[in-house]
C-alpha cells in the first residue's frame, strides 16, 4: 500500500513536470500551428543554467534568474529563427526548429564538455518528507500543486484579459487580427515568452528529482510532454495538462511494476505505444479541435 | 465644402507579377457614402487590402485624414481611424460576441459602455447573444457582429468589403439598412459591392473599376440610369 503511495505521488509529480514543458508546446502551435522542436532543448538549457548560477549565487536569486534568461532565450529563438520565416511553408519553420534544437545541444556540449552536470540539491524541494509512511522529496508534493496555480494563473490570462484575447484571437485569424490594430509579432512573443517561463519552472522541478544532466536531457522529457500536447489535443492547454499527468502516472506505474515481471525498461515504448493508439482512435486528441474548421 | 478624409492617388498593387490594381485614384469626403462597384477580380478588394495595410501597393499613395499612410502596417492604420469589415465577415469563431465587440476596439483605452450599448442598438439581436461564441451565430448575424466590432474603433472611416455577400436577399436590406443609419449618425463609408443595386442606391458617389483601373465614376443616381452600367451590373436596360 504505502509503495502504491509512493509510485502515485511520484507520477503524479512527473506529469506536472511534463505539464509545464507541454504548455509550451501547445500554446505555439494554439498560435503558429508550429512545433516547436527547439522546446524541450530550452527546457535543457534553463537546467544547465540551475547548475551555473547556484554555483555563484544563493539559489534565492539564481532560480529567478533561470527563469529571466529563459524566457529571453525563448524570445531570442522565435524573433531569429522563425520570425523571418512568417511568410515560409510551415515545413521550413520546424526544420529551422528542429536546427534551434541542435544548436542548442551542441552549445550545451561545447559548454560542459559533455559531461553529465548534477544538479544542486534545492534547498527545501530537495529535502524529505515522510507521506503516508514513505519517504519522498518535498518536490514531489509541491509539483502538482504549483502546476495547478500557474495553469489557474495562466487560464485567467488567457480568458479574461486583453492580451488573452488578443491570443485567442490571433490563434484563429491572423489577417483579422491586424485589421483589428492586434501586432501579431507582440502576440507572439509573448506566447514564447509564457512557454519558456514555465519550461524554467519545470527545469527546476524536474531536475532536482534527477541525478544529472546530459546536452541530450531535453529531448526525453521534451518529447514526452510534446506527447502529452498531442495526446490532450494540441492547441488545448487544459488537454495538454491532462495528458501530461495521465502519461506521468502511466509511466511511473509500469516502471513501479515488480522487478520479476521485467517491463520497466519498456516505460518510454509504453508511452509512444500510448500515443499512436490514441491517435487511431481520436485524431485529433482529447481536447482537440475538430480537423475541418467551419467556414 | 467637405474635406476629403481619403485620397488614393495613381494606386498601384500587383501580386507576384499579376497586376491587380493598375493606377487607381479616387477619394471619400468626409460624411460621403463611397462605392466602389466591379466584377469579380476587377481589383476592388486588393485596393481595400492596400488601404488597411495588409498588402503594400507597388507605387501610388493614399492620404487618409490628410497623412500619408501609404505602406503603413494595420495597427498604425486602425489607431488613425480606419476601421474595416473583411469580405467573409470572418468574425473570430471563437471569442463571444461581446469580445468580437470589444476586440473591435483594442486599441482603445477609454470605456467601452457607450459603444457598446450604440452596437447593441443597431443590433438588438447581438444583445440577445452577448455570450455566445460567434460561431454559432448565423451569417446575418455574423455580418451585424463584423460591422459591430468595427463601429467598436470608433472609425473616421469605414472600410466594408462585400457585406451581402452570401446573405439572404432579407438580411442584405437589414445590413443595407443599418449602413444608412449608421452614415446618418455621421461615419463616413466606403462600401465594396458586387451587388451593384443596391450599393449605387445607398451611394452618394460610385466608381465603377474594371480590370484594375477606374471606368467610370459619378452619383449613385447618374450610375444607376447609365446605360452601360445597367446593362454590366445590373442586369436590365429598360426602367
Amino acid at each position: 500500500m504505502e509503495y502504491v503511495i509512493s509510485v502515485l505521488l511520484s507520477g503524479v509529480s512527473v506529469g506536472g513536470q511534463y505539464a509545464l514543458i507541454a504548455i509550451g508546446y501547445t500554446l505555439v502551435y494554439g498560435i503558429l500551428r508550429l512545433i516547436n522542436f527547439a522546446h524541450g532543448d530550452v527546457f535543457m538549457v534553463a537546467g544547465l543554467m540551475g547548475i551555473y548560477f547556484t554555483a555563484t549565487l544563493p539559489v534565492s536569486e539564481s532560480l529567478p534568474l533561470v527563469v529571466i534568461l529563459t524566457v529571453v532565450l525563448g524570445f531570442t529563438i522565435e524573433r531569429a529563427a522563425y520570425k523571418p520565416l512568417r511568410n515560409a511553408p510551415r515545413m521550413s519553420v520546424m526544420i529551422s526548429a528542429i536546427g534551434v534544437s541542435y544548436l542548442l545541444q551542441n552549445t550545451a556540449t561545447y559548454v560542459t564538455g559533455g559531461q553529465p552536470m548534477t544538479y544542486p540539491s534545492i534547498p527545501f524541494l530537495s529535502n524529505t518528507i515522510g507521506v503516508a509512511g514513505t519517504q519522498t522529496k518535498w518536490v514531489v508534493i509541491i509539483t502538482p500543486f504549483l502546476v495547478l496555480a500557474l495553469v489557474f494563473a495562466l487560464s485567467l490570462l488567457i480568458n479574461r484579459t486583453k492580451v488573452g484575447m488578443a491570443m485567442r484571437a490571433v490563434s484563429k485569424d491572423f489577417e483579422t487580427s491586424r485589421l483589428m490594430g492586434i501586432r501579431i509579432n507582440s502576440v507572439i512573443s509573448i506566447t514564447f515568452i509564457i512557454g519558456s517561463a514555465l519550461a524554467a519552472v519545470g527545469s527546476v522541478l524536474f531536475f532536482t528529482n534527477y541525478p544529472a544532466i546530459t546536452p541530450t536531457a531535453g529531448a526525453m522529457p521534451g518529447l514526452k510532454a510534446f506527447v502529452a500536447a498531442v495526446f490532450g489535443g494540441i492547441g488545448s492547454i487544459p488537454g495538454a495538462v491532462i495528458g501530461a499527468f495521465l502519461i506521468g502516472i502511466c509511466e511511473t506505474i509500469i516502471k513501479g511494476l515488480p522487478s520479476s515481471w521485467d517491463v520497466s525498461v519498456f516505460s518510454d515504448a509504453f508511452t509512444f505505444a500510448l500515443l499512436i493508439v490514441i491517435l487511431i482512435f481520436k485524431p485529433q486528441g482529447l481536447f482537440g479541435e475538430a480537423a475541418t474548421d467551419k467556414v | 465644402m467637405s474635406e476629403e478624409v481619403l485620397k488614393i492617388a495613381d494606386l498601384q498593387v500587383s501580386y507576384g507579377g499579376i497586376e491587380a490594381v493598375r493606377g487607381i485614384s479616387f477619394d471619400v469626403k468626409a460624411g460621403e457614402i463611397v462605392t466602389l462597384i466591379g466584377a469579380n477580380g476587377a481589383g476592388k478588394s486588393s485596393t481595400l487590402r492596400t488601404i488597411s495595410g495588409l498588402v503594400k501597393p507597388a507605387s501610388g499613395k493614399v492620404i487618409f485624414d490628410g497623412e500619408d499612410i501609404t505602406g503603413k502596417d494595420p495597427t498604425a492604420i486602425v489607431s488613425k481611424g480606419l476601421m474595416m469589415v473583411p469580405e467573409g465577415r470572418r468574425i473570430f469563431p471563437n471569442l463571444t460576441v461581446l469580445e468580437n465587440l470589444k476586440i473591435g476596439a483594442y486599441l482603445r483605452k477609454d470605456d467601452l459602455e457607450s459603444d457598446i450599448e450604440r452596437v447593441y442598438g443597431y443590433f438588438p439581436r447581438l444583445r440577445e447573444r452577448s455570450w455566445q461564441e460567434g460561431g454559432t451565430l448565423s451569417g446575418g448575424e455574423q455580418q451585424m457582429l463584423a460591422v459591430g466590432r468595427a463601429l467598436m474603433g470608433r472609425p473616421k472611416l469605414l472600410m466594408m468589403d462585400e457585406p451581402s455577400l452570401g446573405l439572404a436577399p432579407i438580411v442584405v436590406q437589414d445590413i443595407f439598412e443599418i449602413i444608412r443609419q449608421i452614415h446618418a449618425a455621421g461615419t463616413t463609408v466606403l462600401l465594396i459591392e458586387q451587388n451593384a443595386n443596391m450599393a449605387l442606391h445607398v451611394a452618394d458617389r460610385a466608381y465603377v473599376i474594371e480590370n484594375g483601373k477606374i471606368a467610370m465614376e459619378g452619383t449613385g443616381s447618374e450610375l444607376l440610369s447609365d446605360e452601360k452600367v445597367r446593362a454590366a451590373y445590373l442586369g436590365t436596360t429598360a426602367n
